[in-house]
């Protein structure tokens, strides 16, 4: 059984659900933006799968643009975490409520 | 093929034991491994250059900057003890959709038609597909405005980060203490000038 870029899509989209899920189930903001970044490391995997199958170089291309834009958003994300769970002592997503009305 | 499920089976391991760990450290290192096996994985997709980006970017930058927002974080009193999470709670459902979504992607890739691979030549070769030759002449010609969509990103993330920790250090570093150190500095000038 060769290898067939079936394959790669269905590991992305477990890749993807279990990011999915980490994003759903837990409770710190830090796991959350892993998870993300997981689901960000699954798309890029499918990026550059077909990107081989079809020999285009644009999908890697896309691929880089991914890499950075993941990058930017760790960097944000982890800016408003710490600016806005520096001051509590507990690290949890359910006590933000600034934002409740 | 033997790679792809040694390679497969190693990324789905460490990408439950991400979300999975107890402690957002042993995250970071599950997430270090799979980060290392999706580069792995590149290398044998032929994108060499991304192979090597995957691991100065995710492994370099970004886990150190998840390490540091852990070490910044839990200087107080053991903030990452929080009650239990929400696995007990929603585990089910969460498990339902996921699995819905799953075996309807599983069936839409049984519809597709398989693409067989086509041969790009071996790795670490110049000019071939995937060398980092030929991508980097494709980012420079062909695809140059994401390329600079890319840099105006970054730009943006870093004047977004500094706006939200401008407040912060402004109010952390101690005022006018330059200004007394110039002084200080001045007088001991003059003094050395009279004497």
């Amino acid at each position: 059984m060769p290898v067939s870029i079936g394959h790669y899509v269905a590991l992305a989209a477990i890749l993807f659900f279990i990011g999915v899920i980490g994003v759903m189930v837990r409770r710190n903001p830090l796991v959350m933006l892993m998870s993300i970044e997981l689901m960000f490391n699954a798309a890029n995997i499918l990026f550059i799968a077909f990107a081989r199958v079809w020999l285009q170089n644009a999908g890697q291309v896309f691929a880089f643009l991914v890499i950075t834009v993941a990058a930017a958003e760790a960097a944000i994300g982890l800016a408003i975490i710490v600016t806005t769970f520096r001051p509590q002592k507990y690290v949890d997503v359910d006590d933000v409520r600034a934002l409740h009305g | 093929m033997l790679e792809f499920f040694v390679l497969a089976a190693i990324l789905i391991g460490s990408a439950i034991w991400t979300i999975a760990a107890s402690k957002p450290v042993y995250s970071v290192v599950a997430l270090l491994l799979n980060f290392a096996t999706i580069a792995v994985l590149y290398v044998t997709l032929s994108a060499e250059f991304l192979a090597v980006i995957q691991i100065i970017v995710y492994s370099g930058a970004i886990l150190v900057l998840f390490v540091f927002v852990i070490a910044l974080l839990s200087s107080g009193v053991a903030p990452f003890a929080t009650g239990p999470n929400r696995l007990p709670k929603i585990w089910l459902p969460a498990a339902v959709v996921a699995l819905a979504g799953f075996a309807f992607l599983v069936y839409a890739v049984s519809k597709a038609p398989v693409v067989p691979t086509r041969a790009a030549g071996p790795v670490g070769i110049a000019n071939v597909f995937g060398s980092v030759a030929d991508f980097g002449t494709a980012l420079f010609t062909v695809q140059l405005l994401p390329f600079e969509v890319t840099a105006l990103i970054l730009m943006v993330a870093v004047i977004g980060v500094i706006t939200l920790g401008g407040e912060q250090m402004r109010e952390a570093t101690p005022r006018g203490h330059e200004r007394v150190v110039e002084r200080e500095m001045r007088e001991a000038i003059l003094r050395e000038g009279k004497g």
